[in-house]
């Protein structure tokens, strides 16, 4: 009989030691709500470095990265800053590219790119005006390389958006110099008829 | 043998019979109470940060877009938060001595990244997705209220079932265009129910209450 060579305080211990077993798996194995796998961002406590995912061996290439695209990638043609976007730009391209500039771009250079952003008028280094000679006639290219390697004070913003999007952004910066700069011939009869209306 | 009970003790006896059915519906009605309550949900309760960071103050006073730093939310089952990196591209030059900002530049110089305290964690058995909800018109203060109204980030809802389901089960009731999805400002027109209705034909919005819709 285990009674029979238990100790009264041993036995107290198993008793204790059960309780706490059957209220232990209550928190902590059966809470469905917090599982051993973890979220995105989570903290992992097994590496040690804290990062839940592994990164790929230096070198790795994964299917649909090979990123050998030098016009689409880094916004060269043969060794110089591209003049021409790596796709067509149509109306949804420039949609997308207005949306994202609002998003990404607005902040500093402001609606119409004139430099005057918010974070501008907060003590922000005030970038350039995309309606000065220098950046009318800057090729294409150049715009997406600022977006992916930075300019001056102004951080790469390749993490925060993607390589079309990027173009999309450099379309609408397009479409912008083009307002900016456009004269009553450049409309047509609707454009100057609402135009009239705001004069 | 005297009697171990006076007869007095019936009454006793009927009544805890009788006020068993009341205390029983008493404790339901607590436990009912308790979880919906403010301190077993966490909602509109303030959560405390190493650094105090205002959606208030980027989302409406400087008029941010949320996607400036939460890029993933329409592409990804996560919003995404954002790196230290992505704090650096205004504060490298704005607020640069600012003692509350700190552990964002430490975190910068050192890689290490800034450790945030979870405001919407959702029960592991749950699937959720940003992006199809961002791309079927559920707008972000549908769910995370009026995010760009607070100083500190607070859970606006429950993030229980029931409260999933009161939209699952009638979309026409929340969806929005598209087009409004980030607007922090909308509000709910007065021809809601036209318009959800015509919005769920049109993005296909159907299939939302099957179980494994979100327990799968």
């Amino acid at each position: 009989m285990l009674s029979g060579y238990m100790t009264l305080s041993t036995r107290a211990t198993a008793v204790a030691l059960g309780v706490l077993a059957v209220a232990g798996s209550g928190c902590f194995e059966q809470d469905m709500a917090n599982e051993g796998r973890l979220k995105p961002l989570e903290a992992s406590e097994f590496f040690e470095d804290g990062m839940t995912a592994r990164q790929p061996v230096e070198g790795t290439v994964a299917r649909g990265q090979l990123f050998n695209d030098d016009h689409l990638y880094r916004g060269m043609v043969d060794g110089a800053l591209a003049e021409t976007f790596p796709f067509e730009v149509t109306a949804d391209v420039l949609e997308r590219g207005r949306e994202r500039y609002e998003i990404f771009c607005t902040p500093c250079h402001d609606q119409i790119g004139t430099g005057n952003g918010i974070v501008v008028q907060r003590g922000f280094r005030r970038p350039s005006s995309f309606h000065v000679d220098a950046l009318r006639a800057a090729p294409a290219g150049h715009f997406y390389d600022v977006m992916t390697n930075g300019f001056g004070t102004m951080p790469s913003y390749a993490a925060q958006v993607p390589v079309e999007d990027r173009w999309a952004i450099v379309a609408y910066i397009r479409a912008l110099q083009l307002a900016q700069n456009a004269t009553d011939a450049d409309l047509g009869p609707q454009d100057l008829e609402q135009l009239g209306e705001r004069r | 043998m005297a009697q171990i009970f006076h007869p007095s003790t019936n009454t006793l006896s009927r009544l805890s019979i009788f006020g068993a059915a009341f205390v029983v519906a008493a404790l339901a009605w607590a436990a009912g109470t308790w979880s919906r309550s403010s301190v077993a949900t966490g909602v509109g309760v303030a959560q405390q940060q190493q650094v105090p960071f205002s959606h208030k103050h980027h989302a409406s006073g400087l008029g941010i877009d949320c996607r400036y730093c939460h890029t993933a939310v329409e592409e990804s089952s996560f919003a995404g938060i954002p790196p230290t990196a992505t704090c650096m591209n205004c504060h490298s030059q704005i607020w640069v001595d600012s003692p509350m900002l700190e552990p964002v530049r430490e975190s910068f110089r050192s890689g290490d990244p800034l450790e945030w305290i979870r405001v919407h964690d959702l029960a592991d058995f749950v699937y959720f997705n940003h992006s199809v909800h961002v791309a079927k018109g559920v707008g972000c203060s549908t769910c995370h209220g009026q995010v760009d109204e607070m100083p500190l980030m607070w859970k606006e809802n429950t993030l229980y079932m029931e409260w999933c389901l009161e939209c699952h089960r009638q979309p026409e009731k929340y969806v929005r265009p598209r087009a409004e999805v980030f607007n922090m400002n909308w509000e709910t027109p007065t021809d809601q129910f036209e318009l959800g209705r015509h919005l769920v034909e049109e993005y296909d919005i159907e299939n939302l209450t099957s179980c494994s819709t979100c327990h799968r």
